[in-house]
């Protein structure tokens, strides 16, 4: 039950896009078709499932304050906590590579679909954004991490569905001109986010 | 041996000869601020507006614009980080392999980030809690790797630290002008001031506009308003602007 109401509530009210604004740039920059946007949505639910528990157990047992404590105990003083930024982002980018990798062998089907989007990954901010989340929640366990970088993965997901399929339909109605494009685009996905707040203080 | 140190001495004016051209490459001719370079430090601004017109770094822009004073720490945080690594990548360029470049410039990046994030909790430890993981994700703020991308990798060091400097301040404005109206019609301050009066229980012990039933809009501090109010800067923007009316 705890795992669920962390899955709904990383969908829905944290929502990566809608709550915190990550990943608002490739958000902005695919959601012109449907198509494009399944793909990219796909591939940012799938790096972020892998790389937050992997960033999750780094820092269990590497940079925390006195995670150390494993090896000896008088290392037991050591904060490596200032690395984190780092680690995190190499731990991303070197996994975008080697999933890149893994699916053009063995699912090269995924891999056309996916295409150019996978090594976009590594610099939209949801998927440091969960890492960096995850650190300030305190997890107790990995399936607590994976569960939350499936749900805010699944949240992006949805949010970039959503306003792939409104774009496609409003280039049939008649935008101010200075609005076309990148200002409705805002003020859409405002009104969007307004809609989403109705599910804070859901609790299962 | 006399020619010898002659050739060992001119090689060596040879060597700082190409290594100015390297520091320098073209500019070398031009004035300290010519037309061109003012133009790098002036376009940005404008009319080739990071958030409005390139859409990079909205990621992080707008969390922290529910007052004005994390966001202007913010803002120079990105000037500081966007304009060291475009000096750095710049000085790099010829040495970075084209295929590894993408992490070589997340790792500058995060290293200058790291700096960033270490001085705030040490000089402005009330702001960097403010800021939370939104220091982190400068990493990843898209102006950075974009001006990267696009600028540091094909020109010389001076002009790249002009051009960090200019998409960090025009970063830097949007965020100014979001924040201040968020915090001004949302909380009625400013910088933490009470500028529209003080407001009291009641009617009768209010100051200020309070003191004729002026009431906060605190809808303008939740998320979605962050992203209305970029919107309508983006209508003036191009409404005033008319060359940057997309076409479809």
């Amino acid at each position: 039950m705890e795992y669920v109401n962390l899955f709904v509530r990383s969908i829905f009210i944290e929502n990566m896009i809608f709550a915190y604004f990550l990943g608002m740039c490739s958000y902005l920059a695919v959601s012109k078709t449907v198509k494009t946007a399944v793909g990219l949505g796909a591939a940012v639910v799938f790096v972020l499932t892998i790389t937050v528990p992997i960033n999750f157990l780094l820092d269990q047992y590497l940079l925390k304050p006195g995670a150390l404590a494993w090896l000896d105990p008088e290392y037991a003083s050591v904060d490596l906590s200032f690395l984190s930024f780092i680690m995190f982002i190499a731990v991303i980018a070197s996994m975008v590579q080697l999933v890149e990798m893994i699916v053009e062998k063995f699912a090269p089907a995924l891999y056309g679909a996916l295409g150019i989007f996978l090594p976009l990954i590594a610099v939209n901010c949801a998927i440091l954004g969960g890492s960096l989340f995850m650190q300030q929640k305190d997890f107790s366990a990995v399936s607590e991490a994976i569960t939350y970088g499936l749900g805010s993965g699944v949240g992006w997901f949805l949010a970039i569905l959503a306003i792939a399929a409104i774009r496609e339909k409003i280039t049939y109605s008649n935008v101010p001109a200075p609005l076309k494009g990148l200002g409705i685009t805002f003020i859409i996905t405002g009104l969007m986010a307004l809609g989403f707040m109705s599910f804070m203080g859901i609790k299962l | 041996m006399a020619k010898d140190i002659k050739s060992a001495s001119e090689e060596k004016e040879a060597k700082k000869k190409e290594m100015i051209l390297f520091l320098s490459n073209s500019e070398e001719k031009e004035h300290f601020l010519s037309k061109n370079n003012r133009k790098l430090l002036s376009d940005p601004l404008n009319d080739n507006n990071p958030i409005t017109v390139q859409v990079l770094g909205i990621c992080s822009a707008l969390a922290i614009t529910v007052q004005l004073e994390p966001a202007i720490v913010m803002a120079i945080a990105v000037m500081v980080v966007v304009a060291f690594s475009n000096v750095i990548v710049s000085l790099m360029r010829n040495l970075i392999p084209n295929r590894i470049r993408i992490i070589v410039q997340l790792v500058i990046v995060a290293s200058l980030v790291i700096l960033v994030d270490q001085v705030l909790k040490a000089y402005a430890y009330d702001v960097s809690k403010q800021l939370s993981v939104f220091v982190g994700l400068i990493i990843t703020n898209c102006i950075v790797m974009g001006r990267l991308e696009a600028f540091a990798l094909g020109n010389g060091v001076y002009k790249s630290f002009l051009d960090g400097i200019g998409n960090g301040a025009g970063y830097g404005v949007i965020l100014i002008i979001v924040a201040f109206f968020r915090e001004l019609l949302g909380s009625g301050k400013l910088m933490g001031f009470e500028i529209l009066g003080h407001k009291a229980a009641t009617a009768a012990e209010s100051t200020g506009l309070y003191a004729i039933g002026y009431e906060n809009n605190g809808l303008m501090l939740l998320s979605p308003m962050a992203l209305i109010v970029v919107g309508i800067i983006i209508w003036v923007q191009r409404a005033n602007n008319r060359k940057l009316i997309e076409q479809h």
